[in-house]
């Protein structure tokens, strides 16, 4: 579980975070949604320690991120898995080194070993046909997959995406939605993500935080979207005909 | 106040560099590859031109000695200075600037731009150290290169020399042995040691803490190109001054 208190981040004189609370449940698919600009990617990036925080509180279960020590900062690191939106995985490397990075780097396995753990991962992405490819070699929906097999390789408690579809066509952006919800119940862990695609907040959103000018607006489940009097909020998930009419159809229980 | 704080920020960059040192296993691979992408691949280059401006140095020394009582020898001397002193560690560096320094820059600005940089940090891997200390490591390796240069440029001032009839071999081999004073040397690694780290640490700095896209990655080579040749110049006439004068 990730608990969020009262974060505030500025940039110069432009405040982007201006008090933030939530939770992020453990097993649970957590979607951090708003408008562009709203501070999603900042949020973000607080969340995972890119930016450290100006004010407030990030508890990662028990552990205060603020009152850690380097060390034990890096530590908490090692239990992340971070999906980025382009996949940002390692052009020198192929899938199997980029998939096999963080044991290397982290636990003290066999080649063989290693070599073990990141085949039953892509086999868990459905990818095992691409091992030796590099990354500008495969599509972007392979990369997106090599991307959470990188980031759940080491049996992470946290797991963080940004964008996870963008970029890619509908089915495909299916596919790593769903891939991803099943990750985070098989392991129990804890998921954070941030999108603006409407599809994914339908289909894996457990828990859907709605950020606007960087405060949090609302908070909920999927199904409470449908039933919200906050007008921003239901402007932004209704904009489109398509989900007006997903919105009327379940008003009618159909 | 901008170049201040670029330098302080240079300066910060070089002790975060050393800090929180990567895997030993992960780092000699990273190191043995930094020795072949930057000083092993760079050593055509380096040979082609040393090569050449050797042999231009004698053609226009042999050409500029008009007056006969000079001693033909002179040329091999001038040749050696010339290489060893100045055009092996100080002229190959500036060279360097452009081909090993774009290099860094733009693969560093690459994986600024896509995101391989905050990876590594989420990851809590000290993306300096993964990136740049290796790379300072393996410019360890580049005085060799400076070395083979000066054997290279001394052997297109011979050729150069003698088969275009300047002077005889001997003459040649003499002046070469002249007034021969080992502390140049000396003088001469000890500052391609210094241009081996502003090779290494500049560009780095400038690919590691560039913004943009794809565009930005090429001012940045741009821009790295520039100050690493501006720095190694000033470098140079500071060593110089504090060495030689």
């Amino acid at each position: 579980m990730i608990k969020v208190e009262n974060l505030h981040k500025s940039f110069g004189e432009t405040k982007v975070l201006k008090g933030i609370n939530t939770s992020f449940e453990k097993g649970k698919t957590n979607l951090i949604i708003g408008q562009s600009g709203s501070g999603k990617t900042v949020f973000l990036k607080n969340l995972i320690g890119l930016f450290e925080p100006e004010q407030g509180n990030i508890f990662f279960e028990e552990l205060q991120y603020g009152k850690l020590n380097n060390s034990e900062r890096i530590e908490l690191r090692k239990k992340m898995g971070m999906v980025f939106q382009g996949g940002a995985l390692f052009d020198s490397m192929t899938v199997e080194e980029n998939v096999m990075f963080p044991l290397k780097m982290f636990t003290k396995k066999t080649t063989t070993e290693m070599l073990h753990r990141v085949h039953e991962v892509l086999e868990r992405v459905n990818l095992n046909e691409a091992n030796h490819k590099y990354p500008a070699e495969i599509s972007g929906g392979m990369q997106k997959r090599v991307s959470i097999a990188r980031a759940i390789v080491n049996y992470p408690k946290f797991l963080f995406c940004d964008e996870p579809n963008s970029g890619l066509d509908p089915r495909t952006a299916t596919v790593i939605d769903n891939l991803i919800q099943e990750i985070t119940k098989e392991n129990n862990i804890t998921t954070v993500i941030n999108t603006h695609d409407m599809n994914s907040v339908f289909e894996i959103g457990e828990k859907i935080v709605y950020l606007q000018d960087g405060l949090l607006a609302w908070e909920g489940t999927k199904e409470e979207i449908h039933h919200t009097n906050n007008k921003e909020l239901s402007d932004f998930v209704y904009s489109s005909n398509l989900f007006r009419k997903v919105r009327q159809a379940y008003q009618k229980g159909l | 106040m901008h170049y201040i704080s670029s330098i302080g920020r240079y300066f910060i960059m070089i002790k975060n560099t050393f800090r929180k040192m990567t895997k030993r296993k992960v780092l000699w691979n990273l190191i043995f590859q930094e020795v072949n992408d930057l000083v092993i691949k760079s050593m055509g280059i380096i040979i082609f031109i040393s090569f050449f401006i050797g042999a231009v140095v004698t053609i226009q020394t042999a050409l500029n000695l008009t007056n006969p009582l000079i001693p033909r020898e002179l040329i091999g001397f001038a040749a050696r200075q010339s290489i060893i002193l100045e055009f092996a560690p100080t002229f190959v560096s500036v060279i360097m600037a452009g081909k090993v320094g774009s290099f860094i820059t733009s693969s560093i600005g690459t994986m600024r731009v896509t995101e391989q940089i905050d990876a590594l940090e989420v990851m809590g891997i000290n993306s300096l150290n993964y990136l740049v200390f290796p790379k300072i490591i393996a410019m360890l390796f580049y005085p060799f290169a400076i070395a083979i240069a000066m054997f290279v440029g001394i052997g297109g001032a011979y050729l150069a020399g003698v088969y275009g009839g300047f002077l005889e071999s001997g003459q040649f081999i003499q002046g070469l042995m002249d007034d021969f004073i080992p502390f140049h040397i000396f003088y001469a690694f000890f500052k391609t040691f210094i241009f081996a780290f502003l090779l290494a640490t500049i560009p780095a700095y400038h690919g590691y803490y560039m913004q943009g896209g794809a565009l930005e990655v090429g001012k940045a080579s741009t821009t790295s190109f520039v100050w690493t040749s501006v720095v190694i110049i000033i470098a140079n006439y500071i060593i110089t001054q504090l060495l030689l004068s």
